[in-house]
């Protein structure tokens, strides 16, 4: 019994690690590899989650006072074709990265031109913004009192006591996904220039590269990622509401993720993901004021110093060299051969 | 050693910063297959004109002509694009990048800097990238860096980084090389090297150069044609001896002391 309940917390541990290390991922895509200043992932995160929440839960009930625009609805939906899988779930997550990616297509269209702290004031700005539509516009998502009956993709699969280790296999399937394609992405020529933008802007436009396409590119393809984070923060917790989506756990915890694993390198930000949420969830059994949040974020601070000072470019920091697809080192002739 | 083409036409080309006028109807003509030289006095406009031609900042008067095409009012990838390259000043190394990556982050129309590029074309997308390497390392040999192709750009002495900034001018297969001050804190070694690599880039790859310097005895050696910039216009152009002898020159570099 007791090993149960240590396993089941470790597993839903790892759930959550998991889709932080996601956010992780496309942070580091925004500012790892291009040096966008973002501070408002907190937005694209509560965007992700409320569309897939939107789309996936049931119309709003009038008698509940349930008042929401639109309950996609789409387990219903999808099931009357019946293809033997459930396609509502794969629907919901692109859903939701499609809609990060055209809001940043929106955004990034008018700042992304913005240097580093300026594009950190928009970002951050943003966030809150899209927290207080949610907020305000109780027609919209329910307001302040939240989405509910978020439902459980594959919840008739297995014993709701089980389902847990289910879900875990598939954050982390879609993780290994959007890793494998980000790693592969990345390490091409379209991830050198991104990285040179991120080192000299204007020598990377004396190089004859579009800056803004591809500052721009970027910041959607980091967006659509977080999307993804964000709906399946909405289908594990199962309940949203605007106060989710504070700026300490949906924005600045991401950044000391990336910080203490390294930013500029995938691996880093997951292990970062993995350290930093263990360090936050790890705290919460401390006795007395110590497992105060406060005193739990002042944690999280201290081991960003200590990486600072130790390993300035996180726990793993960057690979030397991003060009995956050129012959490796041993096929070029030595010097004066 | 005049050409016949003029490569870039610069016609009544003005720069307002503000109050400041940086840069007032300067016109003059750089000949295809030369090195012209572009010398004055500091703050004669000299590094305005050059963020003018290569579209950095945009021009509040004249027009740029490039191979008879008007060239103001592109963006500065464009104009890349047209075959103009430039260095700059202080150089602008992509610091936490390889000296390789450095060079292969240059050429144009690499199909791997679509998005999907490598998704769909992984092996055009190789071959580039094994043309591009093989480029990279050719030019790297040419300016003495090869031995260095693994390091941090960031890690170079001053003058290896001048080099690089030259080598980034070569990976790109212009036409037209705008170098601003190649020689600046540059030991008498390393700018003899200089002076050889830019000679034999115009000789052997047919290039042209416009290239700002301090440097007189480097100017004099190198360049012909050399033009005069002073208070943002062009006072004279002509061969190193014409220049030494002029005293309108003398009069701009020595604010009229010899009167």
């Amino acid at each position: 019994m007791e090993f149960q309940g240590i396993l089941n917390y470790l597993v839903g541990f790892a759930i959550m690690a998991v889709i932080y290390s996601i956010f992780t991922l496309g942070l580091n895509v925004h500012w790892g590899y291009t040096g966008l200043f973002n501070i408002g992932v907190a937005g694209f995160f509560a965007l992700g989650a409320y569309t897939s929440a939107l789309l996936t839960t049931a119309t709003p009930d009038p008698l509940k006072f349930e008042d929401y625009i639109f309950g996609g609805n789409l387990p219903a939906l999808l099931g009357v074709f019946n293809l033997g899988i459930d396609l509502w779930f794969l629907v919901a997550l692109l859903g939701a990265g499609a809609v990060c990616g055209l809001m940043a297509l929106i955004i990034g269209s008018v700042t992304i031109r913005l240097r580093g702290d300026y594009l950190a004031i928009v970002t951050l700005g943003i966030a809150e913004s899209v927290r207080y539509i949610f907020l305000n516009e109780k027609w919209l998502a329910n307001g302040s009192k939240g989405l509910y009956r978020i439902p459980k993709y594959l919840g008739d699969w297995v014993s709701p006591q089980h389902y847990d280790y289910l879900f875990l296999v598939v954050v982390l399937i879609v993780l290994v996904v959007i890793y494998v394609a980000v790693e592969r992405t990345i390490k091409s020529p379209w991830g050198r220039v991104l990285k040179a933008i991120r080192e000299d802007e204007l020598t990377a436009a004396a190089s004859g590269k579009n800056v803004f396409s591809f500052k721009l590119q970027s910041f959607m393809l980091g967006a659509f990622i977080m999307g993804i984070g964000g709906a399946l923060y909405a289908h594990n917790i199962r309940f949203i509401d605007p106060r989710t989506f504070d700026p300490l756990l949906a924005t600045f915890i991401i950044w000391a993720m990336l910080m203490v694993g390294g930013s500029g390198n995938n691996k880093g930000a997951i292990l970062g993901a993995f350290t930093v949420w263990g360090i936050w969830a790890g705290t919460q059994f401390l006795p007395g004021f110590l497992s105060d949040p406060n005193f739990r974020f002042i944690m999280v601070g201290l081991l960003i110093v200590v990486v600072i000072l130790l390993r300035p470019g996180g726990i793993l920091g960057e690979e030397r060299k991003i060009s995956a697809s050129a012959a490796p080192p041993n096929k070029v002739a030595p010097p004066d051969a | 050693m005049k050409g016949p083409v003029p490569i870039l036409e610069i016609k009544n080309v003005e720069k307002d910063f503000g109050g400041v006028r940086a840069v007032s109807g300067c016109s003059f003509n750089v000949q295809q297959g030369t090195i012209t030289g572009l010398i004055g006095p500091n703050g004669a406009g000299k590094t305005t004109l050059f963020n003018l031609i290569t579209g950095f900042v945009p021009c509040t008067g004249g027009q740029i002509y490039f191979q008879g095409k008007r060239i103001d009012r592109l963006p500065p990838h464009e104009i890349f694009r047209q075959g103009i390259v430039r260095t700059f000043q202080i150089p602008r190394e992509l610091k936490r990048m390889t000296v390789l990556e450095n060079l292969m982050v240059v050429p144009s129309h690499q199909t791997g800097e679509n998005i999907w590029g490598s998704w769909l074309f992984p092996r055009r997308v190789r071959r580039q990238e094994e043309n591009n390497e093989a480029q990279a390392i050719d030019i790297l040999r040419f300016v003495n860096l090869v031995h260095l192709k693994d390091e941090y750009a960031g890690n170079l002495s001053a003058g290896q980084k001048k080099l690089l900034e030259l080598a980034r001018t070569l990976m790109a297969e212009p036409q037209l090389v705008l170098l601003d001050e190649p020689g600046a804190g540059v030991n008498p070694t390393l700018m003899k090297e200089l002076v050889e690599h830019i000679r034999r880039a115009c000789t052997e790859k047919n290039l042209t150069f416009l290239l700002i310097e301090h440097d007189m005895d480097m100017v004099m050696r190198l360049c012909d044609p050399i033009i005069v910039m002073c208070n943002g216009e062009n006072i004279m152009e002509g061969s190193p001896h014409e220049v030494r002898q002029n005293e309108a020159v003398l009069e701009a570099y020595l604010g009229g002391l010899g009167r």
